[in-house]
């Protein structure tokens, strides 16, 4: 899809037009509380150990971090004793020039893509076709939403926004050589169509690229998750298969990696696996009948080394499960798009402003109750809410919030300090506010309350009313 | 060495040698790669006996596979030719594996390769399973073609029950076990695969067949049955 | 957010309680206060309310500000000093010294200490009430339906689950109705309120929707903003015809102090 600039900071915006969307809420409400929330649960139930490897899940990550370089190195090793190449990008520039390079000497005009949410980081797609080379998701939510040149709305199910009928009208506009008066009401009707739509393409491409969930350094390994089978197709299919990916990726051993996979899908989707789950080392081996001829690995890099040993380590543990965001009470309302770039919910509120600069994404961190859920279901338990006060730490010696809001905090904090002058003012604001209050319990209106009274009515101060006073004055007088 | 390349591995070494030494760093990650640490098996993961082969069937049809119980690998052929019947299935396309060249196909239609786009059926022999998931494990060979595993309408998979292991990590061992000395551990690829291929992505609404083949028939040769 | 081990039930007959009444129940509604006070006190707490209190420093620490955060510490710290536990009617403001107060002064290990050792003594009061004084019985009666409400920072900076409802069993005629997806957020968030009104208002109207499908009469729970902002919502949704939900803090409600107004209720409303 034709990527879009950050609209990070538009998050009010684009949560305003979520709520506003009533086919949406429904979608949200069955998609994230009866779907994925009722399915981890389901998924857990059936595992009594869950817990047991979450714990397992974090110290292997822990571990892997504290001797990256060791792994990473390893890895590279394996690859190329198996006939892979491995290239190194530190940036998403190098890697789009990297994988743009491969297709080129390959002579690629199509190129078959799976799932990957680190080319939405690197802007791939875009890239790709502005130098003739026509790139075509084949997940097929992914698919849909190419389709439609619309972000993904979640990192396991992008296009869990998107209704049947939207699909079918998106379908009628595009695959313009089908019978225009074909049956398309039932979603068996657009899978059928999609499958036979996609099928000549995987047959067809030049090059195949995936992402890899997990890299195993013992081995060399890369693996994939997923339940269509596509991700399969794209790198078995065409002659040459890139693996784009990113360096936190990698765990020390076959063991540590099924580890992890125990916990994935599950988390995920409540799956006691996904459907299929592939392990590749290298290209195809002298003997084998099918299989790419070369394989190549990309290991981006964006800013994670500057993580390591930072503040924000502890979200280079992340799965990509998307747990945090299916029980996010924000996200529940604003679904993903409204976090305006490619990391939605919670770990794209942590991620988001790292790798595009606090700048370009300083709304995000603020988005949040800080109630904790995401943390408390966090298979690596990443302390999300934690980050997210780091990074408005960050923003606020940077400067923001400005203006009334910070002089607001300010007088606060300096009046708490002061419990004489606290109590003196307080004092003098609840006699006027004595008037206004009167028999009242409540206001549906009040000065420099807009936001919180624009949907609900403000609780008028007790220390306002006839009781007369604060607690503390109270009780100070000899009240108990 | 590409410049990438040195100016990553040098922001992580500059990270880490803050935590720790080096060489110590080096030969920590040596270790545990050598000595691999078995981790956590969940309890499931440690059927023995016929509990193990029970459990294999429950879960793969928990994951909508169907599991068809045959008493010697001579049944295979005509099991094969009622399930393309009954899915409507043209043709078998049949991995070239000793097993299955070995056998009586004579009047049936089949046809010994890799996997093409129009293959209705395909036949592929199982590496081992797991019980713990009902999870096949397939490798890439030359008997073993992967893109059989992925095109056809229906995928057969024929797996001995001596075959069904209880964990994943049983199966890492017999892998590692068949490693050729001085090469790559695994073959070019392995397969987990836990039912037929499916898709959420049209309204959370559970489809079979997405991509890959829509119905997954588990061919289990248990000799002692 | 993880919880730091409680400490084992004082031995001594009469506990020496400091009262942290917090900035919002100190404002906004004292007769928590009070009722905190009588129910520490009835359960054989010595309870002293420390002068030089005012606000625990959570909208400086969630806005970032973590320096002013560290000042209103210190001076909770200093305050604090003398008692055997702490304890307030809020999960947020005891979660706040709990969990956060050590993690602001991870750089500096003398007050790192002294944070630990506060947050060692501090409890809510309801986990207060039935685990370290072991209260069994408030002698209440209250003939009613009500939900409760578990506020976030209750259940999981506290570890606050069991207790309120242990207490609430024990008030006579009061029969209990569980909400639904209790585990979800009401939208408050302190800041996150007034910062993001139309998300904040949303998440409320789903959980005003949970309270009014239990038909319970009254909303009880243990955190002043989250109630304030149900009541707020609840009341905005209008009744329809029925009698309004009433809303009070569960120290209220085991005092036995609810025939005064509930919150965001006038005088001579019975809502």
């Amino acid at each position: 899809m034709s990527q879009k600039p950050p609209a990070c900071n538009d998050f009010q915006l684009g949560a305003k037009k979520a709520l506003d969307n009533k086919r949406l809420q429904a979608q949200l409400a069955r998609t994230i509380k009866e779907g994925f929330q009722y399915k981890r649960r389901k998924g857990m139930s059936r595992l009594p150990e869950y817990d047991a490897l979450r714990d397992r899940a974090r110290d292997i990550k822990n571990h892997t971090l504290d001797h990256l370089d060791a792994y990473l190195e390893r890895f590279e090793d394996e690859v190329v004793k198996a006939g892979g190449h491995v290239h190194w990008a530190e940036t998403p520039q190098d890697a789009r020039d990297i994988i743009l390079d491969i297709c080129i000497a390959a002579d690629a005009k199509t190129v078959t893509k799976g799932k990957s949410m680190i080319s939405e980081e690197i802007a791939l797609n875009d890239h790709l076709a502005a130098n003739g080379i026509q790139p075509i998701e084949t997940d097929l939510g992914e698919y849909i939403i190419q389709l439609r040149d619309e972000p993904p709305s979640h990192i396991i199910a992008p296009a869990f926004h998107i209704s049947k009928e939207q699909v079918a009208d998106t379908f009628r506009e595009h695959h313009t050589h089908l019978k225009a008066d074909r049956d398309l009401r039932e979603p068996t009707d657009l899978l059928i169509e999609a499958r036979g739509e996609l099928r000549q393409k995987f047959l067809n491409a030049d090059v195949g690229i995936t992402g890899a969930n997990i890299l195993i350094a013992e081995t060399g390994t890369a693996l994939i998750v997923t339940n269509e089978g596509n991700g399969d197709l794209t790198q078995s299919l065409p002659p040459i298969h890139i693996a784009v990916t990113s360096i936190e990726k990698v765990v020390p051993t076959l063991e540590d990696a099924t580890t992890l996979l125990r916990l994935l899908a599950r988390t995920a989707t409540g799956q006691e696996m996904t459907v299929y789950t592939t392990f590749f080392t290298g290209a195809k081996r002298g003997d084998e009948l099918d299989g790419p001829r070369e394989f190549h690995i990309v290991l981006l890099d964006n800013k994670r080394s500057a993580m390591l040993g930072g503040p924000f380590h502890d979200v280079l543990r992340c799965i990509r499960c998307g747990a945090c965001m299916n029980h996010c009470p924000v996200y529940a309302c604003t679904s993903g798009h409204a976090y305006g770039w490619v990391y939605p919910g919670p770990i794209g509120s942590v991620l988001n402003p790292q790798l595009l600069g606090i700048a370009q994404a300083h709304v995000l961190p603020n988005a949040s109750t800080l109630c904790g859920r995401c943390e408390e279901v966090c298979p690596v338990h990443i302390p999300l809410p934690d980050l997210l006060r780091t990074w408005r730490a960050r923003a606020f010696n940077a400067g923001k919030p400005g203006g009334l809001q910070r002089l607001g905090l300010k007088m606060w904090a300096w009046l708490a300090r002061r419990p004489l002058s606290y109590r003196l003012m307080v004092r003098f604001k609840m006699s006027l506010l004595r008037l206004l209050v009167g028999k009242r319990g409540r206001f549906t209106w009040f000065i420099g309350a807009g936001g919180w009274t624009k949907s609900r009515d403000l609780p008028a101060p007790q220390a306002a009313t006839k009781h007369g006073g604060t607690f503390m004055d109270r009780y100070q007088r000899g009240e108990r | 060495m590409s410049d990438s390349r040195t100016r990553i591995m040098g922001r992580l070494k500059a990270a880490l040698d803050q935590r720790h030494n080096p060489t110590v760093r080096f030969s920590g990650a040596d270790q545990r790669m050598k000595f691999p640490p078995l981790g956590l098996i969940p309890k499931r993961g440690q059927a023995e006996g016929p509990a193990r082969i029970v459990m294999f069937v429950d879960e793969a049809e928990y994951g909508h596979a169907q599991v068809v119980r045959l008493g010697d690998l001579g049944q295979v052929p005509a099991a094969a030719a009622k399930i393309c019947q009954e899915a409507g299935a043209g043709s078998l396309k049949i991995a070239p594996h000793p097993d299955f060249q070995g056998l009586d196909w004579s009047g049936r239609d089949v046809e010994f390769g890799i996997g093409h786009g129009d293959d209705t059926a395909g036949l592929s022999r199982a590496f081992a399973g797991v019980a713990e998931t009902g999870t096949l494990v397939l490798r890439s060979g030359a008997d073993s073609p992967t893109t059989l595993n992925f095109l056809p309408d229906v995928h057969l998979v024929v797996i001995f029950a001596h075959e069904i292991k209880a964990s994943y990590e049983a199966v890492w061992a017999m892998l590692r076990a068949q490693a050729p000395v001085g090469g790559p551990v695994l073959p070019r690829t392995v397969n987990w695969i836990t039912g037929p291929s499916r898709t959420a992505d049209i309204e959370q609404t559970i489809l079979l067949g997405a991509h890959g083949p829509r119905k997954l028939m588990i061919l289990l040769i248990d000799e002692t049955a | 957010m993880t919880q730091t081990p409680v400490t084992p039930p004082s031995t001594s007959a009469s506990p020496r309680v400091g009262l942290f009444v917090t900035c919002l129940v100190d404002l906004m509604r004292p007769s928590v206060g009070f009722a905190a006070l009588r129910l520490l006190e009835r359960a054989g707490a010595q309870v002293v309310v420390p002068e030089n209190q005012t606000c625990c420093g959570q909208p400086a620490y969630n806005s970032g500000d973590f320096k002013s955060a560290r000042a209103i510490a210190r001076d909770v710290i200093e305050a604090f000093g003398a008692f055997d536990s702490v304890v307030a009617p809020s999960g947020s403001c005891a979660g706040m010294i709990r969990v956060h107060y050590p993690k602001l002064f991870a750089d500096d290990p003398q007050w790192r200490a002294r944070a630990e050792d506060l947050a060692a003594r501090t409890l809510e009061l309801t986990q207060y009430l039935a685990n370290h004084l072991n209260l069994n019985d408030v002698s209440a009666t209250l003939n009613a339906t009500a939900t409760y409400h578990d506020s976030c920072s209750s259940k999981r900076e506290m570890g606050v689950s069991d207790e309120p409802r242990k207490l609430l069993a024990t008030v006579d005629g009061l029969e209990l109705k569980e909400l639904a997806d209790a585990e979800t957020c009401c939208g408050f968030g302190g800041l996150f309120s007034i910062k993001f009104p139309d998300v904040s208002g949303a998440i409320a109207d789903k959980k005003a929707e949970m309270i009014e499908d239990t038909h319970a009469e009254l909303l009880v729970g243990a955190d002043l903003g989250c109630l304030m902002n149900l009541s707020g919502k609840l009341k905005r949704r209008g009744q329809d015809g029925r009698p309004g939900v009433r809303v009070y803090h569960i120290a209220e409600v085991l005092a036995g102090m609810t025939d005064a107004p509930g919150v965001g209720d006038g005088e001579g409303e019975t809502s």
